[in-house]
């Protein structure tokens, strides 16, 4: 019985061996550029960890018992008639409750530390009038320590296509050219059906609504050239609605600014 | 008697076809109706199936180069429905259900027998009209959630007939749970309480609550979108002042228990034939139904978790987490006794039991990325991608599918008195199993990687992953051959299998195989213990 439990004992910790080791050493998700992407990452370590040791742990179970209990060929009769075990159900809705709910607690953590629990606002110049219903989005990070200041950008989609408006600047652009580290806020809207403004590498994701504007805020940290993916089915030629996000210094984005920026006209 | 009129006899019976012709009738019998709605569900399977691999051919290459754009999109429309509302749903509750149902209950036939085959012939014309709206104008092209504004937008005459095609199937739905409802609370037979039912019972008195409570609302919503097609209201066309939103809303507060739809009844056909197999006992019989009951409750109140990307406020958001990652509790509750059952069994490996222990580890693969889609942070990055995709094949062909071809070759001796082939039954499952997680396994990766759902081309980074899955895709085509082969063989040549090959005890098992048109020759047998394996004299029969 005590060679049993230390068996027992040993399947358990090499399980978790095995998890951790996965879970530490193999990278399932793409590049970090946005504060939002180590946050997410914690994150998803956690739960590819976690789900990992259930995964193994109840496929060993089920394999073992297919090999030990399997049906030798000089057996009659039937297996134990054991209907249940009233502690054991009590441990297993106990564990599991528990494991869900502080799970559920760390992401409710970790979506407070992306911004998503805050007050929806978006500080913009143009904005026609302060009432306007902003129906959802991701507001800024919490800890937006080294993001300086504020650019705002208003989106609009359309089948097939982003566009990207500068108000500071009076031009619209095809491609988003946003400086490192500032915080970039921008309002989104649809001119047809519904469309989705997704960058993997800054795990933000959020839908395009016709008739309903959202707000989507993020903070780039990495230099680079990224995709943006329109993720919400709309229309045939959906794939290919794509565009191209462009993080660069800030001098490298003045340059840029300036060069595309139309001046003022005083009526 | 349980049954004060008997359907058989108030139907002429001189009038109906014998041989295998009644099941081109309107015949009334449970068990005829049964087999309409599994060998139906079949053939739209392989329409289905023949769609998917048209996707997977696509997106072996970047570029779509396979087949136009539109008709792309018409196709994984017309996959997603297919599979849904003519594939899963009618064979786990219409086909088993019909078939085990009554037997289960001591009954000779369901409590409305007309219904129930009313219910059935609504899904032939409603699928063939589906697929021949390809011919008119082009399918509905919209994706199977059909979402406004697009779904307004796209060519009008497919979109119209799959509403209507799916308003028809929503119907056969509800007659089907109205049935199963009075079947299984009144026609019980004297003597037989509801906490010795076999647990089927319990999973489709579950399963047809909500499809009596959520199915409804479906169908409203698609009348206000077709009003918005054809009539230019306003409900939910944004240039109207409609609200695209209100439409997910109600579109997911079907759905999402759609899926619940799709497996609480392949959790309850896991439960029978796991104890017959392990010749144990089903290892926690209250807290199972417990466990289905709960899932019930929590699968009415889940459905925004579709939605945390669409424009939902965040305290929403927070509670729809949290009732969504609390139905893994009642679910892993289920899948932990299903192993206890098998703990200390006498295990039978033939074909049943190996597609059930496939269900067992593929769902609960499934309910892991489904744990984790729950979590808003999480879903917010791979929301609308293929990690989605891959986790929902998961569920519904790892775990439902997988439940299907389990029961399939553990109630073919009853249905038709001939075993199937063991061989070509284990080489199905092999091959099945391989190629199912090759197809839908490196998913998740291009998911998480930035490969939206439903698009015809790609980064072509994600190249090679994607022709990985699509051999997956061809693996599992050709794992059909056996299973064909095995099936049409075995009906005329097999070997008999007496009445009961499994030495089961649930009642269906104590008639002859085939059963006779009132399922038993004398009264049903009052079956206590269902689950009565390693008792004595529970050998005998």
């Amino acid at each position: 019985m005590l060679n049993k439990n230390i068996y027992l004992i040993l399947i358990i910790l090499l399980v978790f061996a095995i998890s951790f080791w996965i879970g530490f050493n193999v990278n399932l998700l793409p590049a970090e550029a946005s504060i939002n992407a180590p946050i997410y990452d914690e994150l998803f370590k956690i739960l590819f960890i976690t789900g990992l040791i259930i995964f193994i742990g109840m496929t060993v179970a089920v394999i073992y018992s297919l090999f030990k209990f399997r049906k030798r060929n000089d057996q009659i009769g039937d297996g134990i008639a054991l209907e249940g075990n009233l502690s054991l159900e009590i441990v297993w809705t106990i564990i599991p409750s528990i494991i869900v709910l502080l799970i559920g607690l760390y992401s409710y953590n970790i979506y407070d530390r992306m911004g998503g629990m805050k007050e929806l606002n978006h500080n913009h110049e143009m904005m026609s009038s302060n009432s306007e219903k902003i129906w959802a989005g991701i507001s800024q990070t919490s800890d937006n320590a080294i993001a300086k200041n504020n650019l705002s950008i208003e989106v609009s989609a359309m089948q097939f296509a982003f566009l990207f408006n500068y108000p500071k600047g009076n031009f619209i652009s095809g491609e988003l050219h946003v400086p490192v580290d500032q915080k970039v806020s921008m309002k989104m809207e649809s001119k047809d059906v519904i469309h989705a403004f997704w960058v993997p590498e800054f795990r933000i994701k959020q839908d395009i609504i016709p008739g309903q504007p959202t707000i989507l805020n993020f903070t780039p940290t990495k230099v680079g050239k990224y995709p943006i993916i329109c993720a919400e089915l709309c229309g045939p030629y959906h794939g290919g609605m794509r565009a191209s996000i462009i993080v660069e210094e800030e001098s490298d984005y003045n340059e840029w600014f300036n060069k595309n920026k139309k001046p003022e006209v005083n009526l | 008697m349980t049954l004060s009129i008997d359907p058989q006899k108030t139907n002429n019976e001189s009038l109906q076809p014998k041989g295998w012709l009644r099941y081109f009738s309107f015949s009334l019998d449970h068990k005829v109706i049964g087999i309409q709605y599994l060998v139906c569900g079949f053939l739209f399977y392989l329409i289905g199936g023949t769609l998917a691999s048209a996707i997977r051919i696509e997106l072996a290459s970047p570029m779509s180069d396979f087949m136009p754009r539109d008709v792309y999109n018409q196709v994984l429309t017309l996959h997603g429905t297919i599979m849904i509302f003519l594939w899963i749903v009618p064979v786990v509750n219409g086909a088993f259900g019909n078939y085990l149902i009554p037997f289960y209950v001591g009954a000779r036939d369901m409590a409305f027998p007309r219904l129930n085959a009313v219910a059935f012939w609504l899904i032939p014309p409603s699928g063939l009209m589906l697929v021949a709206s390809y011919f008119v104008e082009g399918a509905a092209q919209a994706g199977w959630t059909a979402y406004p504004p697009l779904s307004i937008t796209t060519p009008q005459s497919g979109q119209i007939i799959w509403i209507l095609s799916v308003l028809l199937l929503g119907g056969s739905s509800i007659f089907g749970g109205i049935n199963f409802i009075a079947t299984i609370i009144k026609l019980r037979r004297p003597g037989l309480k509801l906490m010795q039912l076999p647990m089927y019972c319990w999973a489709m008195l579950g399963t047809s609550l909500l499809v009596v409570l959520s199915t409804p609302v479906l169908a409203g919503t698609l009348i206000l979108l077709s009003f918005d097609i054809i009539a230019n209201t306003g409900f939910f066309n944004p240039v109207l002042g409609g609200n695209v939103v209100v439409y997910q809303h109600l579109f997911w507060f079907y759905s999402h228990p759609a899926v619940y739809i799709m497996v609480l009844p392949a959790f309850g056909l896991v439960s029978e034939i796991l104890p017959v197999h392990a010749r144990k006992p089903l290892f926690g019989y209250t807290t199972m139904v417990f466990s289905i009951m709960g899932i019930v409750v929590l699968g009415l109140v889940v459905w925004a978790h579709h939605m945390f990307t669409s424009g939902t406020p965040p305290w929403m958001r927070l509670f729809f987490t949290i009732a969504t990652a609390f139905i893994a509790v009642p679910t892993g509750i289920k899948f932990f006794n299903w192993v206890a059952t098998l703990w200390g069994g006498k295990i039978s490996i033939n074909s049943a039991m190996l597609f059930s222990c496939g269900f067992i580890i593929n769902f609960v693969f499934g309910g892991i990325t489904g744990v984790a889609l729950a979590q808003v942070p999480f879903d917010i990055h791979v929301h609308d991608t293929y990690f989605v995709v891959a986790h929902f094949h998961y569920i519904v062909y790892g775990g439902t599918v997988f439940i299907i071809f389990s029961s399939i070759y553990h109630w073919f001796p009853k249905v038709t008195g001939k075993m199937l082939n063991e061989k070509l039954g284990i080489l199905h499952f092999i091959i099945t199993f391989i190629g199912f997680n090759l197809c839908f396994a490196p998913q998740h990766w291009l998911g998480l990687n930035g490969m939206p759902r439903r698009v015809a081309e790609y980064d072509p980074q994600f190249q090679f992953v994607n022709q990985i899955s699509s051999l997956g895709a061809l693996l599992m085509a050709i794992s059909t051959i056996p299973f064909l082969i095995n099936v049409l063989l075995s009906v005329r040549n097999g070997k008999n299998a007496g009445d009961n090959p499994w030495n089961a005890l649930t009642p269906e098992w104590l008639t002859s195989s085939p059963p006779p048109v009132e399922n038993w020759e004398g009264e049903a047998p009052l079956v206590e213990e269902p689950y009565g394996y390693g008792k004595e004299i529970s050998e005998q029969k």
